[in-house]
């Protein structure tokens, strides 16, 4: 009975994605020293997540190939729906008004996107052409720019990359590849003039966060403190005083990093790095031997993404990359963001346990 | 599945192989970028944030010590501290300071003078963290205040140590008094190297010894290492070094004489200054009228302020300090000793005075119409002979007087520890030549000597000065640098360190001229100027009046007191020592506007030597002995 229920899971992912998610819970339980009951929130988050995912690795490609396009379809619409009557909040319209619910459309293109592109690229398989990348291109940069209108950078580019990746694997060429990053770094200067000033701002605060201390440079001194004080091997746990004075702002969200390094040290860190390698490098196993293009490209589309999640948080926490709202994966507080990474993991599993399947 | 499609298939799982190692090696770079990241942060500069984050979270709060208290040389406390609440308000967390005061007026009293006293406090006490609204709160009105505090952030009650000065305006312009730290004062706090010491001090010493010794007065600051949130708020004490209290200073100062010559002076305007000859202790200094210290203490609000500072009998003038005029005839023993001591003159040499002394075609008078007589030194200086100084002068020389009279101190500064002093004039032909530009004003003339010989013309001098060249006669020639602050106290251990009396030389005189002198001046007070103020004293002393001219009387006219406006009459001066053969005490006194000095400063002389030689207390305020009449 209990093999049944566990025969969907993969053992090696599972055993890498818990011990981040411990590490996530010990960090978490220091964060949140005032409000303990987040920890048992969070508890309760990750046994809903871990049912998400077990019935998502369930789902056989087929369905998942059937749904790809009017998931995308409906995505886009949704999107232009926010661009003409969507909620403004805090000076961006991201959220449409469904009545019952709010949604915010640029979260299902997260997922909707590398479905999209890995179910055409498939499609395309036997005979793709380099006009296939054009038409590629075009689904990519649909959803995309009329995210980046909203105006939201951070969830543009999170959600290009993971078109990208698709694009990546399915075999760009490497002339067009190095081409666009000519361009991209080209049109640098272009696109910093259709920049709004509070990007400019994250970006300029990148470079000298000292500009404006107690403004949008504040997050990053303070996370930068916490982790150059912890040092080698850390405070201890429980006893960062970056943490326990409330000097790092989310620290139970988006810069929990700044917490763990600061109470563990590059010790921690180190650890930390680790166990992201190993998932990456396991999901990554599991994408190349996944039985269809389709299958080959989203797993590895999946486990890009949460490589990029991971590289963009720490980097912003540690001060090398622009402040854009992303957890780290498994480790931040907050439902959502686990349900969704917990799902991603559950159709990775599933495109790696259907290849016999589909084989024969 | 055809074989072509089946190497298509293998073709492009080989190429999605290769991309995967790709991104394998991309994530690889990026977390090596991560971890040499990581490692520059945490090795490499970790000592760095480290600093940081203690700075983060340690914040050093200074505490303020006790100022030392100020006593007289009986111990009767000057200057003092004690504790109220204050209502303040911190400017930089209120957004509308004027809606706010009007607010915090419908739960606590608060005057207008409050208000602009508080805005005067703005623009003065720039960068200030928290200023006072109202000081002193009564229990009622704190707990007013406490159940409203919600209403008003930014706004806040604290326990303070004010200064307080008991006796108001007495010696108030020795006191001087402690004000709001301003823009100057940091500016000499920095010069001093006392910014540290400084932080949690809100008052420093404005004027007289509570400004000459701050550094005695103020203390150590205290600092306690207190853990902060991010909020600032203090989550628990790490380590704590207590302030050391100020030093208390205990004064040459006698409170009791202070009275009675403030009493005896009542509403009229002058300056006396009693010193101790044998150490230059100061035992009474006044300057009257006097002012409130305690006004100052938080601030003056505005309408005091203006009232003290027009006012046209300014008392915020030191007049015994700054205060330069005169010395009118209590120039004369000086005058005789200089000649003595040149040779000019002897004791027995006596001219014939026909009550005036003509020369260079203008007749100088002499305020005994027909003259005194044959006049010799000791005469001349009992009656006060003009003519015999008229003569005397001619003899003399601008520069032969100026010489001599710069030995006892007059002219220059005497050194007191306080500060702001004049140094008054001594004339001499250098000094003329630099005081004036055009070549004619520059020239000294002779005439002009006459006037300087009976302590006119150009001569000026602050009372300090001409107590200390009492002071320094009665002393046989012995200088000491006068002083109010006789012992230094630590208050933790109880000892004293004496402020020693420093004599700053002594003036070659022989002692036989000295005594021709001294006993000429007891002559004044037994059969003299000085006799009817001095009559029946139970004790020796000797004393010589003055009288210093405030407008120019033309030649050939006879100046009649009570044709005079009031604030056009000659001020009436007086100097003293007593006992003659043991001086304990020597003063100077002036009265402005008050006529002939026998009439109206000898009388307070007199007081004051009775109660500090024989403890006597005037049974009645002294007024001026409207009687005498001949005088300077």
């Amino acid at each position: 009975m209990l093999r049944r229920i566990a025969d969907p899971i993969d053992g090696t992912l599972f055993g890498i994605v818990m011990g981040l998610v411990t590490l996530g819970f010990i960090t978490l339980y220091s964060a949140s020293y005032e409000t303990p009951s987040r920890v048992i929130a969070q508890g309760g988050n990750l046994l809903f997540a871990m049912v998400v995912m077990w019935v998502a690795a369930q789902i056989s490609p087929q369905l998942l190939m059937r749904l790809a396009p009017p998931l995308y379809i409906m995505g886009v619409l949704l999107l232009l729906g926010v661009t003409l009557f969507g909620d403004i909040r805090n000076g961006a319209r991201r959220w449409l008004n469904l009545g019952i619910t709010s949604v915010q459309p640029s979260e299902i293109m997260k997922i909707a996107m590398p479905l999209m592109l890995a179910w055409y690229f498939h499609k395309r398989e036997a005979v793709l052409r380099y006009y296939d990348y054009i038409v590629a291109a075009v689904i990519l940069a649909i959803p995309v720019g009329l995210i980046a209108k909203q105006p939201d950078l951070g969830t543009a580019l999170l959600v290009a990359a993971a078109g990208f990746y698709v694009i990546f694997l399915a075999g760009l060429s490497w002339k067009v590849i190095i081409g666009m990053v000519l361009a991209g770094l080209a049109s640098a200067p272009l696109l910093w003039g259709t920049l709004h000033d509070y990007q400019r701002r994250r970006i300029l605060t990148l470079i000298d966060p000292t500009e404006d201390p107690l403004g949008s440079g504040y997050h990053i001194i303070q996370s930068t403190i916490a982790i150059g004080s912890g040092g080698i091997i850390g405070k201890g746990w429980l006893n960062g005083t970056q943490t326990h004075l409330e000097f790092i702002p989310e620290r139970h969200t988006d810069f929990i990093f700044a917490v763990f390094s600061e109470e563990f040290g590059l010790i921690g860190n180190s650890l930390l790095l680790v166990l992201y390698l190993a998932l990456i490098a396991r999901g990554l196993m599991m994408a190349a031997s996944a039985p269809t293009f389709f299958a080959r490209l989203l797993a590895g589309s999946i486990i890009l993404i949460f490589f990029t999640y991971a590289f963009v948080n720490m980097g912003m926490v540690s001060g090398i990359l622009p402040v854009v709202g992303v957890p780290l994966p498994l480790v931040s507080y907050g439902g959502t963001a686990l349900v969704t990474l917990f799902f991603g993991l559950g159709i990775l599993m599933s495109m790696h346990r259907h290849r016999k399947l589909v084989q024969t | 599945m055809s074989v072509g499609e089946y190497r298509n298939t293998e073709r492009e799982l080989q190429r999605f192989q290769v991309r995967v190692g790709l991104a394998g090696g991309l994530v690889m770079g990026a977390f090596l970028i991560l971890f040499l990241r990581f490692a520059y942060l945490q090795v490499l500069r970790h000592d760095y944030y480290h600093t940081k984050a203690e700075d983060n979270r340690i914040s050093v709060v200074p505490i303020t010590p006790n100022r030392g208290n100020i006593v007289d040389r009986n111990g009767v406390v000057l200057a003092r501290n004690y504790s109220a609440y204050t209502l303040e308000i911190s400017p930089a967390k209120v957004g509308d300071l004027e809606r706010t005061i009007s607010e915090l007026a419908q739960v606590i009293d608060i005057r207008p003078s409050d208000r602009n006293r508080f805005r005067r406090l703005m623009i003065e006490a720039k960068g200030a963290d928290t200023l006072p609204i109202r000081t002193r709160l009564s229990d009622e009105e704190v707990a007013r205040f406490a159940a409203q505090r919600y209403r008003f952030p930014g706004v806040d009650i604290r326990a303070r140590l004010f200064r307080q000065y008991p006796y108001a305006d007495r010696a108030s312009h020795a006191l001087g008094y402690i004000g709001r730290i301003n823009e100057r004062d940091v500016g000499w706090i920095e010069e001093q190297g006392l910014t540290s010491n400084y932080k949690g001090s809100d008052h420093i010493g404005k004027t007289g010894i509570e400004q000459s010794y701050e550094l005695e007065l103020h203390g150590t600051t205290g600092y306690e290492q207190v853990e902060v949130d991010a909020g600032g708020r203090g989550v628990r004490t790490l380590s704590r070094t207590p302030p050391t209290s100020g030093n208390n200073l205990i004064l040459t100062l006698d409170m009791g004489l202070q009275e009675v010559v403030e009493t005896a002076f009542g509403n009229r305007r002058g300056a006396l200054i009693a010193i101790e000859p044998a150490t230059g202790g100061i035992l009474a200094f006044i300057s009257k009228p006097g002012f409130d210290p305690n006004l100052f203490v938080d601030g003056i609000d505005p309408v005091a302020w203006k009232e003290l500072n027009e006012s046209l009998d300014r008392p915020l003038n030191n007049r015994a300090l700054t205060g330069i005029y005169p010395p009118g005839s209590t120039f004369k023993p000086f005058m005789a000793l200089a000649a003595l001591e040149s040779g000019k003159r002897t004791a027995s040499q006596a001219i014939a005075d026909p009550g005036h002394f003509d020369f260079g075609g203008r007749r100088f008078r002499d305020d005994k119409v027909g003259g005194h007589g044959m006049v010799d030194m000791y005469k001349s200086i009992v009656v006060s002979c003009d003519t015999y100084y008229y003569v005397l002068g001619n003899d003399m020389g601008i520069d032969g007087i100026s010489r001599f009279m710069g030995q006892f101190g007059l002219g220059s500064p005497t050194g007191i520890d306080i500060r702001g002093e004049s140094s008054g004039v001594l004339p001499s032909q250098e000094w003329k030549l630099k005081r004036f530009r055009r070549p004619e004003q520059q020239k000294w003339y002779a005439g002009e000597t006459i006037s300087v010989a009976i302590g006119q013309g150009y001569n000026a001098y602050t009372m300090l000065q001409l107590a200390q060249a009492m002071a320094t006669l009665a002393n046989n020639g012995v200088m000491y640098r006068p002083h109010l602050v006789k012992y230094v106290e630590n208050v933790n251990t109880g000892k004293r360190r004496m402020v020693e009396p420093q004599p700053i030389k002594t003036i070659p005189l022989k002692q036989e001229n000295i005594d021709i002198i001294k006993r000429a001046m007891a002559g004044v007070n037994l059969e003299g100027t000085g006799a009817r103020a001095f009559a029946k004293a139970e004790y020796t002393s000797a004393g010589k009046t003055g009288t210093s001219q405030v407008i120019a009387i033309k030649a050939g006219e006879k100046y009649i007191e009570s044709r005079v406006a009031e604030r056009h009459r000659d001020h009436a001066l007086f100097i003293a020592f007593a006992p003659v053969e043991s001086p304990k005490i020597a003063l100077a006194v002036l009265v402005e506007n008050g006529g002939f000095g026998a009439a109206a400063a000898a009388p307070i002389a007199r007081l004051v030597l009775d109660y500090y030689l024989l403890g006597k207390k005037p049974a009645k305020p002294a007024e001026a002995d409207e009687g005498a009449s001949n005088g300077g």
